[in-house]
């Protein structure tokens, strides 16, 4: 499925996704990790952390709704694969994620800015594997 | 002020995902698809993130502590470890196959879409297993 390349909105949407990651650093002094911030409210350890994760998720999850309120359109949301490979994806992502304790927010965008070395390292290697995985399943597997 | 901070914070994270279009599995798995329908726009969401961060961290981080809290929770480790590659490693695949990863999924459920909510289900079972399989020794998710 092709798709437009749109710099302009990526670009603009990255500004507010770094200034998001800005703020929670300003106001709690913590890094801005998906994966830390889901699986923090799942497997929460003690109340405190649990309530400004949990206050967290509820304002990602009012932005598409919000945006639904000012335009009248949600977000595209295309998934152009199998419930299957949701589910395969979805463990494999939530495994790698919290073994290797961060993912696109924060070793992409937190870690990379911060210039820690575990980053630098983490987000070169996740690229390269997504790449060969999907290069593997769309043209050798042919699917 | 410490909710309403974090609630704000995730707003605003959201809305830039929104806008992005990283939403959008079939634009995120278009960027690993440099051989077919490649579509660059991730490279340009992450940049506009890490202007942002790169010179906003080294502005908040002069701080003594942060706003509502008594200190930067900062990741010291500079330790390159199996867990952190082979954790990467895995991630990259799984984001590979469905296209949805963490940051942009939560977001996404706000959609409503059944398909983003059996994606978290799915990478919280993940989770889980690492709790099980690979139980931490020390260092907490960032």
């Amino acid at each position: 499925m092709v798709t437009v390349f749109k710099p302009i909105s990526s670009f603009g949407g990255g500004l507010a996704i770094g200034l998001g990651a800005v703020l929670l650093m300003l106001s709690l002094g913590r890094i801005l990790g998906a994966t830390g911030i889901l699986s923090g409210t799942i497997f929460a350890e003690d109340r405190e952390e649990l309530k400004w994760r949990a206050a967290m998720i509820l304002g990602m999850i009012a932005a598409p709704i919000l945006i639904f309120l000012f335009t009248g359109k949600m977000p595209d949301v295309n998934v152009p694969i199998s419930p299957f490979m949701i589910v395969l994806g979805g463990v494999i992502v939530g495994f790698g994620a919290s073994l290797g304790s961060g993912c696109t927010s924060g070793h992409g965008v937190c870690g990379l800015s911060r210039l820690s070395v575990r980053s630098l390292v983490a987000v070169p290697t996740f690229m390269a594997t997504g790449v060969i995985t999907l290069y593997i399943i769309r043209h050798v597997v042919g699917a | 002020m410490k909710l309403l901070s974090a609630l704000i914070s995730g707003l605003v994270f959201g809305i830039g995902i929104s806008i992005s279009g990283m939403m959008d599995p079939a634009k995120v798995l278009n960027f690993f698809d440099i051989a077919g329908t490649w579509d660059p726009s991730l490279a340009f969401v992450m940049g506009g993130a890490l202007v942002v961060t790169f010179f906003g961290y080294r502005i908040v981080l002069k701080r003594s502590k942060p706003m509502f809290g008594d200190y930067f929770h900062v990741p010291e480790s500079k330790m390159i470890d199996r867990r952190l590659i082979g954790g990467s490693a895995l991630f990259g695949v799984g984001w590979g196959i469905a296209g949805f990863c963490p940051g942009a999924a939560i977001p996404a459920l706000g959609t409503g879409r059944w398909e983003v909510a059996l994606f978290l289900a799915a990478a919280i079972a993940g989770f889980a297993l690492r709790r099980i399989f690979a139980p931490a020794q020390k260092a907490a998710v960032s």
